[in-house]
């Protein structure tokens, strides 16, 4: 999960995010858990090729862009032991050299029809997305098979991709919001793949050989662990057309390195480091709740209720709206194939840290003690219930989003079900997940040089 | 960052000219009797609007001493009215799960809800009643403040790159307000109060000084009627007099920004020229910045990049930008990330090359038309983002453009030439009118760490 961050549009622009950077990435989060698409989009068809390749399809044709969203089940988890790392560098260069393209040309010839793609890496997944005008979409589709299918990885694009993510590390290494981050994860996770860092360290990015590159792409980008969306202006024909053409030559299976289900561990944890910044730097968070829990729903409200980062959560009234300690504060639950989460994030001054985390930790012994109220409860059902169709406002959100509802197996009647799910929420239900969910204790990072504030062990 | 606020101006301009009619948005846009301006930007596809309401009013209105107070406002617009106190407003859009935010800049404040069509009017009433319904505490100014610092903490304070960015915007502009912080100087964050905020709100917070844009499921009909129960009603309290601020002097000399911090473990280089902004330009100069600023450095597939971190192997990025959206001048940019083992001077050396080069032998007939394709192809792209298109329109007119002047931004990137092109970089180009910013590793500091 990262979060996105808004950076400035205009000359010298604040766009001042009253209520937080994080927010958005709970937006995003919510697409995931919460669905109903707007009215226009309500069709999604499940569209199969002759070949048997799988996708689902919103045909919208009022804008002429085409956009088509993939997963390959696998991400950095998949990295071979010692070589953290390698998935990210994977995805860097896929769209670079690829088939008779030389990186110069490939990129040339993107730029002059204006076709969008990217690769990333996540923990569990490597993401793809292609953006074309509708008329260049048989080059497109074209050049996306190139990149899947026969990625180069020449030498000299290797080096300067391996040299750019080692430049992002070393940025990283004395950002206080990237090393509460890393810090947490390395805690809750140690000895799990879950715990190593999505771009590997200095020394594991230094150690990935072409070979390794070429081993990984063979394992991972395979048709049987591939989730495809495709939105805009094509309709089914012409999306199994191409799937076979795009996808088809895919070997049928992925070869899979089983990861071992983990619960985060250091709960009751403080962990510091220090570091010199006047604002300290602070992450937060426990065992969370299965996606496929029957109460994952319930937790996904109760949290809103939490720290959602709307308006009514309570951290954001009690840390910021009453007290002004920090600009932004929020948490988000965080669901993986074989671990789940709620992870929180705020700053605040040196002076302040110990006050910011004693009332974070208040609020969330406060919900797990007596949970929501029946007025809280009420406003997070109304602003699940009616947020869902609002975020889905451009076509890569809504491509985006079919990918993880097959990602997340959820079937393609989530989104027609889901009102139902919400509404049948009971506050005696919310009171029961909610001592599930925060009962358990908090592992903290905090990053800065705050007064008075020392790690400590579990207790 | 930049390459946003490029294809921010770029494709606000596009969506109405650059494609065919039926795939055009057809926008309208009227003022209302006490002054409002409003346009409306129809985009059926789904059940839903984005309202967004601009004041002309940023912070290069603001009194010297008081820098900070358009953001500090723009924070405290939450905080409720008469008719709707406290957080009435916020807890409605939560409600109907709408969003909403607000931001600031050197020349603007924005408002926007993204909301079902059904609320639309009630938002509308809602930004109407706050425009000159205010009310504020001291209880609740105080909270606010801090978390204005704590803003400042998380941008700038904790980040050195921005605190490169704001001393070289200070150095850029030797007379005008584009050279003070948006967030402001902390000391004098600092001391911002209440009454500064009610002063400042009551100066420039007017129907007549304010833009409605509403993009989404609805017509102009229909806004017309809905902004006669809401907007309409709100009176004109300010005159508002022509936007003059102090002008730059000719600059005469380059100016140099170090910024050493022990957190720096890349350095990097970005150098800013003073150059026109598309409501100060000539026609079609802009355009042909913006079409400069592609050229150089928009992608892998662009001139500094392409030489410095491809061919030369010597940067790990490279790139340039024009943010053109501003009222009085803007800024062309470029910069780069030199590999380990280079220096800072070597990539500037490159840059300049890659500068002069253009300046002496101009862009090929192939960069102008491929720059040109991308830049026009972006307006089928913008139409699938109507939250997009409404701030593109409200930035453009908030900085004094009209609707007709972002309508005809295609045509004027057609038309650009590569002789234009040549010239605007030999013109504006000019190191005399830059300010180049080193970021590089500090010693650390003699404060003993814990």
């Amino acid at each position: 999960m990262s979060a996105r961050v808004r950076t400035a549009t205009a000359t010298a622009a604040v766009p001042v995010l009253w209520r937080s950077t994080l927010a958005l990435a709970a937006a995003l989060w919510a697409l995931i858990a919460t669905c109903l698409l707007p009215a226009h989009a309500t069709t999604i068809e499940r569209v199969v090729s002759p070949g048997g390749i799988e996708a689902w399809l919103v045909h919208e044709t009022a804008v002429p862009l085409v956009v088509v969203d993939f997963a390959f089940a696998g991400g950095a988890v998949q990295d071979p032991l010692g070589k953290s790392g390698t998935a990210g560098l994977v995805a860097s260069l896929l769209n670079d050299g690829v088939g008779d393209f030389d990186s110069k040309t490939f990129h040339e010839r993107l730029e002059r029809k204006a076709i969008e793609l990217n690769f990333n890496a996540d923990r569990e997944a490597i993401r793809g997305s292609l953006r074309t005008l509708a008329e260049n979409r048989d080059e497109a589709f074209d050049d996306l098979r190139l990149a899947l299918t026969a990625p180069r990885f020449d030498a000299p694009d290797v080096e300067l991709n391996r040299a750019q993510i080692m430049s992002l590390l070393r940025r990283q290494s004395t950002s206080p919001g990237d090393i509460a981050n890393l810090r947490w994860w390395e805690t809750a996770f140690a000895g799990h793949p879950y715990g190593r860092p999505i771009n590997g360290t200095l020394d594991t990015m230094s150690s990935i050989t072409i070979p390794d590159l070429k081993a990984y792409v063979r394992r991972v980008l395979a048709r049987d662990n591939l989730k495809i969306a495709v939105v805009g202006d094509i309709d089914a024909d012409a999306v199994k057309g191409m799937l076979d053409k795009v996808f088809g030559s895919l070997p049928a299976k992925s070869e899979l390195t089983p990861i071992a289900a983990v619960s985060p561990q250091g709960i009751g944890r403080r962990v510091m480091v220090n570091l010199d910044v006047p604002q300290t730097v602070i992450d937060f968070g426990g065992a969370g709740i299965a996606r496929k829990d029957p109460d994952f729903m319930t937790a996904y409200l109760v949290n809103t209720i939490l720290g959602g980062g709307e308006f009514f959560a309570r951290l954001y009234q009690e840390v910021r709206e009453k007290r002004g300690l920090v600009y932004s504060v929020n948490d988000n639950l965080v669901w993986l194939d074989h671990t789940a989460l709620y992870l929180g994030s705020t700053a605040t001054r040196d002076d302040r840290t110990g006050q910011t985390l004693d009332l974070i930790e208040k609020e969330i012994h406060r919900l797990a003690e007596e949970g929501p109220t029946a007025d809280e409860l009420a406003k997070a059902k109304a602003y699940l219930s009616s947020s869902f169709a609002l975020n889905l406002d451009t076509s890569n959100k809504i491509a985006s989003l079919l990918v993880q509802l097959q990602v997340d197996d959820l079937g393609i009647d989530y989104v027609t079900r889901r009102p139902a799910m919400i509404a049948g929420i009971t506050l005696a239900d919310a009171r029961r997940v909610a001592k599930r969910l925060y009962d358990g204790g908090i592992l903290e990072t905090v990053v800065g040089k705050p007064a008075g504030v020392a790690s400590t062990n579990a207790n | 960052m930049t390459k946003i606020s490029i294809a921010a101006a770029a494709l606000a301009a596009t969506v109405a000219g650059a494609l065919p009619a039926a795939a055009a948005p057809n926008v309208s846009d009227f003022t209302l009797a006490n002054g409002l301006e409003m346009v409306v930007i129809p985009d059926h596809r789904a059940p839903v609007v984005t309202h967004m309401v601009w004041y002309k009013v940023g912070a290069a209105d603001e009194t010297p001493g008081k820098s900070g107070l358009a953001h500090f406002l723009e924070h405290l617009m939450f905080k409720g009215t008469t008719k709707n106190p406290g957080s009435t407003f916020s807890q409605e859009v939560d409600e109907i799960g709408g969003q909403e935010n607000a931001f600031t800049a050197s020349d603007y404040t924005g408002f926007y809800q993204r909301v079902p069509r059904e609320h639309l009017k009630e938002m509308m009433a809602f930004e109407a009643d706050r425009m000159t319904g205010l009310v504020l505490t001291d209880d609740v100014v105080r909270p606010e403040l801090n978390v204005v610092l704590e803003e400042q903490n998380m941008r700038v304070a904790n980040n050195p790159s921005a605190r490169l960015g704001i001393q070289m915007d200070a150095a850029l502009y030797l007379n005008h307000p584009y050279g003070r912080p948006v967030i402001g100087w902390r000391h004098e964050i600092e001391t911002l109060t209440r009454d500064d905020a009610l002063a400042f709100y009551r100066r420039f917070y007017t129907p007549n000084n304010a833009i409605v844009v509403i993009a989404g499921d609805v017509t102009a009909d229909e806004v017309r009627s809905d902004a006669e129960e809401t907007y309409a009603k709100v009176t004109q309290r300010a005159e508002i007099g022509p936007r003059v601020r102090p002008k730059e002097p000719a600059p005469e000399g380059p100016r140099t920004v170090t910024l050493a911090d022990p957190r720096v473990e890349q350095p990097n280089l970005t150098r800013n020229y003073l150059v026109p902004s598309e409501t100060s330009a000539k026609p079609g100069e802009s355009e042909v910045l913006d079409v400069l600023a592609h050229v150089l450095g928009t992608g892998a597939d662009s001139r500094l990049y392409r030489t410095l971190v491809v061919d030369k192997g010597m940067a790990l990025n490279a790139g340039a930008y024009y943010s053109g959206t501003a009222l009085d001048y803007a800024k062309f940019g470029v910069y780069g990330t030199p590999k380990p083992g280079v220096s800072l001077q070597q990539v500037e050396t490159a840059i300049d090359a890659v500068l002069a080069d253009v300046a002496s032998h101009g862009v090929t007939a192939d960069e102008l038309d491929s720059a040109k394709n991308r830049l026009i192809a972006d307006a089928a792209y913008a139409q699938d983002n109507q939250a997009q298109l409404a701030r593109w329109y409200g930035a453009a007119l908030a900085c004094g453009e009209t609707v007709a002047m972002v309508e005809q931004w295609p045509d004027h990137i057609r038309a650009v030439t590569v002789d234009q092109v040549q010239q605007a970089a030999r013109q504006w180009l000019d190191i005399r009118r830059s300010v180049t910013g080193y970021l590089v590793k500090g010693l650390q500091s003699e404060e003993k760490r814990s």
